[in-house]
């Protein structure tokens, strides 16, 4: 235990040590934002800073939501209210190769799930969870309006079309860093 | 050149339709879909043929957005300066050659062009098919190049802006668009003119026009299709609501999952305030109007409209109750109108060619014309835009081509998962918004996936449950809780766990779902489970009953055995991923019921029909 009087890292310090390139890239757009004293207006950025800082870090670790709490002057849990919200922003780190399978409706009349089954035991990962090796991330989209191309998936952004269970080794053998 | 009144517009256009080259055009769709389905390589590879052959003054290859034609992406069409045109799908580079050689005066050679007529209705003087398209919000999607506005400018854009502008007092405006009898494309179809007027009537001062290009209903891509295929239509309408309601700031909201049509509307944006058809003084009326983009981050619930609202504002995407509505209290507490993209695209049109043009489409109740969106067991999976009223037979089986691979047509959800399915025999109902309301359906965004006899009606219900689950925001009971009910219930009968009283529970809490939940999205989650029970009771007794899925599709229900006609080949135990099938070389194998995990690899193996499924 340490005294509460003895000097803490702040959120800023602490990610400027660890990524310092990534942090400054975050400051440098939270500089241009239009930032005043009314919380109502700075909410209006919120959305906006969270899709950069994930664009940047590729998540948003708590870190990032302190910095982005303390520009905007709002509370962390108001951010971490909206964060998990919206299934665009996520708090966890993700593999290198996010694996979307599309679950609209069109897909998965046509076996979409199938898809999510095989994905999931040749990963050995459940839906929403990344491998351990950190290079694979299993999700479900909600349709990425290829509908013609159904069942559609996605590895980052190359998208397969027509995919069947028997495809998935394959796909998985296309990820290569 | 800035455009600084309308005549200024009109010399412009002028001098636009001199300079055109009369060169042929082959243009590319590349929508997300033509993107997906390798669209790309194809027009570098005409780009590249026709550089290599000198052919830079009879041809230009055009880069266009969504035809609707998704099913055959790739394609090119062959278009001349006098409009003939000629349509080839599922393009590969080996063609290309044939295709310029034969140019637009006649079909490649070995190849097979696609019906024009069903998508150029106009062009084609005596329509020879019965059932033709109509299109109005889509009318420039696919024939122009979305990112230059001259292309938008040639189709009369921005002329709508320029009439309003000069010849119309705002009252004139709302009161056109109610004469016309739009109404909102977006899902509920209130008539657009009404909100313009309760808008308009409020007092002076700061308020918002809304695009909704939050398109969440999965299987609808209509509005991606108009966003990046004609974007200055819906900036053009936008200034025109703005004009009409005193707002000068118009947002789009927009799904962050739709990058492209987010370039294309940021560039289309850029355009219009050079040329000074967006900004300060517009044609010298005094009218400024500016347009922002807002991202989506993923929430289904955002395209309801006080939920959207509150998206933009920073804050977690939750409804409120209305009234107060949006256009008397909105964005940050001022009056704001909100309307979808499909409704926006109507809206210049309308403009240029009047209300009563508009109204002579389509039926008294819902005037003008309908984009639906074909997905599923469909030949032809794309857009369609056709007047309202139309039969649903006609859509699917004329214009959607009928069920792929010779399957029987079962049914068609539409309004995604707000909405109902309708049955074989709904097929001759005239489609409009009050007819699908009053088979349990709805309108929605015009989504219509479509099923065969191998679609589980059990499992499609639980299939939108569990959307609504992972969608509902939380906020009030009933849709939070009720839902979550549903979708257990559902589940269970899906593992051969039903009871009886089930049938009756999932009636009883879905009615009480739709009469107490706060907003659309929990008001009509039940549907699909209702018009399911009420159409397909036999499926659903079958599952609880008979522990039996009729359509051989949920897995719990299932058994894979093996038939006489096994030869031993063993191909099936290589494939088999938890390794449960076990048998001699050159005997009739045996699959192991207790480790099976019903995957199926065994049956798409096989090469002698020797695994059955039921």
């Amino acid at each position: 235990m340490t005294c509460c009087c003895e000097k803490t890292e702040s959120a800023l310090e602490k990610l400027s040590r660890l990524e310092p390139e990534k942090t400054a890239s975050l400051n440098a757009f939270l500089d241009q934002l239009p930032i005043g004293k009314d919380v109502e207006s700075n909410r209006a950025h919120l959305i906006v800073a969270l899709h950069q800082a994930q664009g940047i870090f590729g998540y948003l670790p708590s870190e990032v939501q302190q910095i982005i709490a303390e520009r905007l002057k709002l509370t962390r849990s108001e951010i971490y209210g909206v964060i998990s919200f919206y299934s665009y922003f996520t708090d966890q780190p993700i593999g290198r190769f996010k694996i979307n399978v599309c679950c609209g409706t069109a897909c998965f009349v046509k076996g979409a799930n199938l898809v999510v089954e095989q994905f999931s035991r040749e990963l050995k990962i459940k839906e929403g969870e990344t491998s351990a090796d950190g290079r694979f991330f299993l999700g479900v989209l909600r349709c990425v309006g290829a509908c013609s191309l159904a069942p559609v998936v996605m590895v980052n952004e190359r998208v397969y079309g027509n995919v069947t269970p028997a495809m998935v080794s394959k796909i998985i053998a296309d990820c290569k860093d | 050149m800035k455009i600084k009144k309308p005549s200024d517009l009109t010399a412009k256009v002028a001098e636009l339709r001199a300079g055109l080259s009369g060169k042929t055009r082959l243009q590319v769709s590349l929508g997300t879909c033509g993107i997906a389905a390798g669209g790309s390589p194809i027009a570098a590879a005409l780009r590249k043929h026709i550089a290599e052959q000198g052919l830079e003054k009879k041809f230009e290859v055009v880069d266009v957005g969504c035809l609707g034609l998704c099913y055959c992406e790739p394609m090119v069409e062959v278009k001349s300066a006098k409009g003939k045109s000629i349509i080839y799908g599922h393009v590969s580079e080996e063609q290309i050659p044939a295709i310029v050689a034969a140019g637009a005066s006649k079909t490649a050679e070995g190849l097979e062009a696609l019906k024009t007529s069903l998508y150029y209705p106009e062009e084609q003087a005596k329509p020879k098919k019965k059932v033709v398209q109509t299109r109005i919000a889509l009318r420039n999607s696919g024939r122009i190049n979305p990112e230059k506005l001259e292309d938008y400018l040639l189709q009369d854009g921005y002329q709508a802006l320029a009439k309003v502008l000069s010849d119309m007092k705002p009252a004139q405006v709302c009161d056109e668009l109610v004469e016309s009898g739009l109404r909102g494309r977006g899902g509920g179809g209130f008539p657009t003119g009404k909100k313009w007027q309760f808008a308009a009537a409020q007092p002076k001062g700061q308020k918002y026009i809304i695009c909704n290009a939050d398109e969440g209903d999965p299987g609808a891509f209509m509005d991606r299709a108009v966003l990046e295929g004609d974007p200055h239509a819906v900036l053009e309408a936008m200034a025109i609501g703005g004009y009409a309601i005193g707002s000068d700031t118009g947002l789009i909201y927009i799904r962050a999952e739709y990058p492209l049509a987010i370039a294309r509307l940021k560039k289309a944006i850029e355009q219009a305030t050079a040329a000074g058809l967006l900004g300060k003084n517009i044609f010298g009326s005094g009218f400024d109007f500016n347009i922002e983009l807002k991202y989506g981050a993923g929430a289904f619930v955002c395209g309801e409209e006080t939920a959207l609202i509150h998206s933009i504002e920073g804050k977690r995407g939750e409804p409120t109750f209305k009234p107060p509505f949006p256009a008397v209290r909105g964005l940050w507490g001022k009056p704001t109108i909100v309307n979808n993209v499909e409704t926006l695209a109507n809206i210049p049109a309308i403009f240029r060619q009047g209300a009563a043009w508009f109204k002579s489409i389509g039926t008294p109740g819902s005037p003008g014309s309908k984009v639906f969106a074909l997905a599923g067991k469909i030949s032809n999976v794309g857009l369609v835009e056709v007047p309202m009223g139309i039969k649903l037979r006609d859509i699917i089986f004329e214009l959607g081509g009928g069920i792929a691979n010779g399957r029987e047509f079962k049914a068609v959800q539409t309004g995604g998962p707000s909405g109902g399915c309708l049955t074989a025999k709904n097929l001759d109902t005239a489609i409009d918004y009050e007819s699908l309301k009053a088979l349990g359906s709805m309108m929605g965004s015009g989504g219509m996936i479509i099923m065969d006899e191998d679609t589980c009606m059990v499992n499609i219900a639980r299939f939108f449950l569990e959307f609504t689950v992972d969608e509902s925001c939380g906020k009030c009971t009933p849709c939070r809780i009720g839902n979550k009910r549903l979708f257990e219930i559902l589940d269970k009968i899906c593992a051969g766990q039903g009871t009886p009283e089930m049938l009756d529970q999932l009636e009883e809490l879905g009615n009480v779902i739709k009469d107490t939940s706060l907003c659309g999205l929990g008001q009509t989650s039940p549907n699909p489970v209702l018009s399911t029970l009420k159409n397909f009771p036999e499926e659903y007794k079958a599952h609880i009953f008979e522990h039996r899925c009729p359509a051989a599709v949920c897995t719990s229900l299932l058994n894979y055995t093996i038939n006489e006609n096994c030869i031993g080949c063993g191909i099936c135990a290589r494939n088999c991923p938890v390794n449960c099938i076990s048998g001699l070389p050159k005997t009739r194998h045996h699959i192991d019921q207790s480790k099976c995990i019903k995957c199926g690899a065994c049956m798409r193996s096989c090469k002698f029909a020797a695994i059955d499924r039921k």
